[in-house]
């Protein structure tokens, strides 16, 4: 059972159900029909049109169209095509694709069936992160159920199309979430994201074309063959189509999952679903999608969860992983412990991450212990202005972010550190 | 012999599952950890032979992920998440608690070599914070108590 609050939609509808984790249970449920369909009665071309028209973006964090995505894989040719699944889900306050693998695994698993036959891909690696070693466990019962019915394997449902499903698990990186540094730990390399272009669609895994998805954007996949585009569309808004799983955690009543049309309302989410601040204490700022994702002030929770929104306040969607932290907590020690996750997950490998996200962690640490100067703020301004845009891949952007937000928001608490040469939250969280 | 008779097969069976031999060089890893609980030099040397690649190459990979270890290790790693959901629910405290009842600092060993201590980074478990995990095993909705209880548990 699922052992925190929830609300669901059709992406989690039977998820309270055990028997769902079985293939039997799955089929029951209609399992696999979506599949059946997309590969006897759908053309390649059809279905990649189907999900361009449901408007379905990535929810992995890029909120990238997932039907143009398909549509670059080059069609036809001899060279093999993959497919990855990006299950290295790390990004923290999101917790979403764990419980879709440890509760929907053949769901994700019919979706990058569909998802196979539109691109004509051979082969799907799914790299799951190394510490969910339970989920894994979990998906591998459901790759080998689904090798022993026919529904993976040399003939697809007697179709002739052949499809295989690899999983490696990961060892411990949270760079490899990076759709690029995924394909390197993938080849049995350092995680190290590659430049782009060539994108993945040109050279991906093994130097072959391969479209990147997440868990939960395959996991949409057979629900919108089964209904269609139409119907797709009429969750979420009118560019943000969908639902997806909000995460809820930090300082709420009801710490949970929820599965919510995109666009639902920040406050909503944070107050209604989760419960808001227990104890009658105040909100003072969320994060709306993930530790990159820019925080926002209590006073700016009336927003619809869609990038289109999200975006005028200088934020995003990312994971949709909704922290949230009351009154009583001091940003300044938020900035301490997100600055020591992205200089502890670092690659290394561009200067500007390497050395900008320890200087972030250095000052921000210095301020919290009443060491920092006036100085000490614009410096922060100064080096994540140096580090966005200017690196790899987006690690370094998704470490100043939240720097910047912090700033932009609650530049007082850092001022009072300052000013009074020690922190002035004694009842914030501990460090 | 640096690597078992069995988990040279399963090597071998991971190695079919690739288009270059190299994409199971993790899964290996994985393996040869999973029977030796490290892989030093020596076990490097036997996978770069495999995988007809340098020694070096496989400790770079080793030194690079944070779930691979060079040097024998305690019977049993404790992590207590960290990061932010988890320390807004007391994470903290519960590290310092827990480093206090084993006598060990906030990331070490115990002297007699039962339990590694150490924090990580969001494990996924956000809205059951705060939280744990001791070896490949997921423990959340944690108190102090509850906690020390688990650990004591272990052999």
């Amino acid at each position: 059972m699922l052992t925190v609050p929830y609300t669901t939609q059709y992406l989690t509808e039977h998820f309270a159900d055990g028997d769902y984790t079985t293939l039997a249970g799955y089929e029951r449920k209609g399992g696999y029909r979506a599949a059946r369909v997309a590969l006897t009665q759908m053309s390649p071309a059809d279905v990649i049109q189907l999900v361009k028209d449901s408007g379905l973006q990535g929810r992995g964090g890029a909120g990238f169209s997932t039907g143009m995505k398909w549509s670059f894989m080059p069609a036809g040719g001899d060279a093999p095509k993959y497919l990855v699944c990006n299950a290295d889900e790390s990004e923290p306050g999101s917790f979403k694709d764990r419980i879709l693998l440890e509760r929907g695994a053949h769901q994700m698993l019919e979706g990058i069936l569909i998802a196979a036959w539109a691109t004509g891909a051979d082969k799907t690696f799914v790299y799951i992160r190394g510490e969910y070693a339970q989920p894994a466990v979990t998906l591998q019962r459901c790759i080998d159920e689904a090798y022993a019915a026919g529904y993976l394997g040399a003939n697809v449902m007697r179709t002739g199309f052949r499809h295989d499903v690899v999983m490696q698990r990961g060892a411990g990186a949270y760079i490899c979430g990076e759709e690029t540094g995924l394909l390197e730990s993938l080849e049995g390399k350092k995680g190290q994201p590659r430049k782009k272009p060539p994108f993945p669609a040109q050279y991906g895994a093994f130097g072959m074309p391969t479209t990147v998805n997440n868990v939960e954007t395959f996991s949409h996949v057979p629900h919108i063959v089964a209904n269609g585009a139409e119907w797709f569309r009429g969750f979420g808004t009118e560019k943000s189509p969908g639902t997806t799983i909000f995460g809820v955690s930090g300082h709420v009543a009801r710490p949970g999952l929820y599965e919510l049309p995109l666009g639902t309302r920040l406050d909503e989410i944070v107050f209604e679903h989760a419960g808001g601040v227990p104890g009658g204490r105040k909100v003072k700022g969320v994060i709306p999608g993930g530790m990159s994702m820019p925080i926002l002030p209590a006073g700016q929770l009336d927003v619809p969860m869609a990038n289109e929104h999200l975006r005028e306040r200088k934020t995003m969607l990312g994971t949709g992983g909704v922290m949230v932290m009351d009154e009583t907590t001091c940003m300044v020690r938020v900035a301490c412990v997100i600055t020591y996750f992205f200089r502890d997950e670092s690659c290394g490998q561009c200067t500007q991450c390497r050395e900008g996200t320890g200087w972030l962690n250095k000052i921000t640490n210095r301020i919290e212990r009443g060491a920092g100067s006036e100085e000490d703020l614009a410096i922060l301004l100064d080096v994540a202005a140096k580090m966005e845009g200017q690196t790899i891949c987006a690690f370094a952007d998704a470490a100043a972010w939240p720097i910047q937000g912090l700033l932009r928001h609650f530049r007082g608490d850092f001022e009072e550190h300052v000013r009074q040469r020690k922190c002035p939250f004694s009842s914030s969280f501990e460090l | 012999m640096v690597i078992s008779a069995d988990a040279r097969a399963r090597i071998d069976a991971e190695i079919q599952k690739y288009p270059h031999k190299r994409g199971a060089l993790l899964p290996a890893l994985h393996i040869v950890q999973g029977e030796q609980g490290h892989v030093n030099t020596d076990a490097a040397r036997a996978v770069a032979e495999i995988f007809e690649i340098l020694p070096v190459e496989v400790m770079e990979v080793v030194s690079f992920y944070n779930m691979f270890f060079d040097s024998p290790q305690a019977r049993h790693h404790v992590y207590v998440c960290t990061n932010l959901p988890c320390s807004l629910r007391g994470a903290r405290g519960l590290l310092r608690e827990l480093s206090q009842h084993l006598g060990v600092d906030e990331s070490g060993d115990t002297a007699d070599g039962r339990i590694h201590l150490g924090h990580e980074e969001c494990l996924g478990a956000c809205a059951y914070a705060p939280m744990l995990r001791i070896d490949d095993t997921y423990h959340e909705d944690l108190d102090v108590e509850k906690a020390k209880a688990l650990l004591d548990a272990l052999a």
